[in-house]
């Protein structure tokens, strides 16, 4: 008996639709192979590392203050996004005015940019005699170089993650809540948080934690902003890369780990808010 | 009372001011908008032609003729024409098996299959090392029969299907899991095989999902540059794509060249965001054109 036609005699579902067996074989191979196989690789070398060697790795000094830089960056980019990206969303799926569509489109281009042209493009604007930064330097303020200057990159990398999960919210809001809350004497205010931000609190909670986690892992984009100073401006990934290129594979694949997990949890809270999202767009 | 009354003659544009807000917030809110996209989005995009063409366009020009710059760009196509076609196969056999069939497994597969997604760039090139590097895992087996895979062309290609691994199945599964299974059954009644099925009814309707998926997962292929850094050993005119290339030239303070490749990720991503707008004016349309022509359904078959 081959692959598929075992797969298609253990799992096959009723239908008359051919192909099961093939398509679910081929699938999951092509899976382990690119996503499964090299991500077990990584968990097997941690297996090398006794468990005080590891723990000494993910918590050396350099190490922690790389967290915090991580994810404080990208809190603080997700908080900006959160606000922004919602008045975004709002403001194109409310109001009318010319170039708005154009506006729309643009709203993607972070997710189809390369992320080292963002990285460049964001350092010549914000370094101190660049287009923007320059108007910072009289009053000896560095905003490339700085925390903030990598906060600017997450900001840059994660709006559309907010945006685009909040729109077909918004965009599904029945107008007749909006009226009945108006014809009970609600005001304008009224409606707006005690209806309307009820109803996007998922969208808004899934959006925030998407820029997040996406955030978190982002490289391209911020390395050329930071100044990758140890202890200051130094990322994770960028920590990653630097031990690999000391041929500290062991001291990469810690941290390494350590930012794995922090990313299932992530994908775990995203798949959670999710399913609250969809179950209460239907039942609303 | 008396002022119940003396709203009654306003009602009618009461109605329309109870769902939307005053002019004065929405052209305040909506300029905040436009200057904030212009500032964050609009502002860079400009930066980078600008300093692209600081020293005019004969330079600018002439970036693109230094045989590096053309090793990159050949190399970037190369990857992308591998990559994007393996992850159209994919795509194509996880959605089919995903969207037509039911099986237990299905929530674990479909998670598995977004996780490239939520891994960091510099990881997804990491683990590659690890299994292939000189220290990795198959690495001394890969040396002794002199097979190169890291530092070179193989491990780029490897890490960029790694990270635009989810691209189109993400876009064909909900769409073809909305088509149902109906219009595939009735080509199997009717005598088709399974292929001729697939090729003239399951891609038909799914084309415009699938050529979404093609073109983004392109974009991201061509513009990956954390993976790609950690698995390419930065070798000029060998394992260097235009986003490596990009970041060698503006750490040597070549900042015209450096520019000017970047202005032509920057135009590809222009393309990118071009054709996903049309596709997606075309899908909207195509849908209200069908729910136009729509037949009535016979009785006693609906």
């Amino acid at each position: 008996m081959s692959l598929p036609q075992w797969i298609n005699h253990r799992f096959r579902p009723h239908g008359v639709l051919p192909g099961f067996g093939l398509t679910l074989g081929y699938s999951v191979f092509y899976l382990s192979i690119i996503v499964l196989i090299p991500l077990g690789a990584l968990l097997f070398k941690t297996t090398t590392l006794s468990w005080s060697e590891f723990w000494a790795i993910v918590t050396a000094p350099r190490v922690l203050a790389s967290y915090r830089l991580s994810f404080g960056a990208s809190l603080a980019a997700a908080l900006f996004n959160l606000v922004v990206g919602s008045l975004v969303a709002w403001v194109l799926v409310r109001y009318t005015f010319p170039g708005r569509k154009l506006l729309d489109a643009l709203v993607d281009l972070p997710f189809a940019l390369p992320t080292a042209v963002a990285g460049i493009a964001l350092t010549a604007l914000y370094a101190p005699n660049g287009w923007i930064g320059r108007y910072f330097t009289p009053y000896d303020l560095k905003i490339a170089y700085t925390p903030l200057g990598i906060t600017i990159a997450l900001i840059f990398i994660g709006l559309p993650f907010v945006v685009r999960t909040v729109q077909p919210v918004l965009q599904d809001i029945e107008p007749e809540l909006e009226e009945a809350a108006a014809s009970l004497g609600a005001s304008r205010w009224q409606t707006f948080t005690r209806v309307i931000l009820p109803t996007l609190t998922p969208a808004l909670l899934t959006g925030f934690a998407l820029a997040f986690s996406r955030t978190l892992g982002e490289y391209g984009s911020v390395v050329f902003i930071s100044g990758n100073m140890p202890m200051k401006t130094e990322i994770v990934p960028l920590l990653i890369i630097t031990k690999l290129e000391q041929y500290d594979y062991a001291g990469a694949t810690a941290i390494a780990v350590v930012m794995l997990f922090a990313s299932f949890i992530l994908l775990l809270v995203i798949n959670l808010l999710q399913e609250w999202s969809t179950i209460r767009r239907a039942t609303p | 009372m008396n002022d119940l009354t003396q709203r009654l003659p306003r009602a009618s544009w009461l109605a329309d001011r109870a769902t939307t807000e005053s002019a004065a917030i929405r052209w305040t809110l909506t300029g905040l908008v436009i200057g904030l996209l212009g500032l964050l989005l609009i502002l860079p995009l400009i930066a980078i032609f600008a300093q692209a063409l600081e020293k005019g366009v004969q330079i600018y020009l002439a970036s693109f003729t230094e045989p590096d710059a053309i090793a990159a760009v050949h190399l970037t196509l190369l990857v992308a024409a591998i990559a994007v076609p393996l992850n159209v196969v994919f795509g194509l056999s996880a959605s089919w098996a995903i969207a037509k069939f039911d099986f237990t497994g299905k929530q674990v597969l479909l998670t598995l299959i977004d996780l490239p997604f939520s891994v960091s760039p510099i990881i997804s090139g990491l683990i590659y090392v690890l299994l292939f590097g000189l220290q990795g895992l198959l690495g001394p087996w890969l040396a002794s029969h002199d097979i190169k895979i890291i530092f070179a062309v193989p491990g780029i290609v490897l890490s960029t299907i790694f990270v635009t691994f989810p691209f189109v199945a993400r876009e064909l599964i909900p769409l073809m899991q909305s088509q149902g299974t109906e219009e595939e059954e009735a080509a199997l009644v009717l005598g088709a095989t399974g292929w001729q099925t697939f090729f003239r009814v399951t891609i038909p309707n799914v084309k415009w999902g699938l050529l979404y998926g093609v073109i983004l997962c392109n974009a991201r292929a061509m513009g990956e540059f954390g993976a790609v850094s950690v698995v390419s050993g930065h070798i000029r005119g060998l394992t260097n794509t235009m986003p490596l290339h990009v970041e060698i030239l503006y750490n040597e303070y070549n900042f015209v060249a450096a520019f000017a490749v970047a202005s032509l990720l920057s135009l590809l991503a222009l393309v990118t965001l071009v054709v996903k707008s049309v596709i997606e004016w075309y899908t909207h349309h195509e849908q209200r054109f069908r729910e136009d022509i729509r037949l009535p359904v016979p009785e006693g078959l609906s």
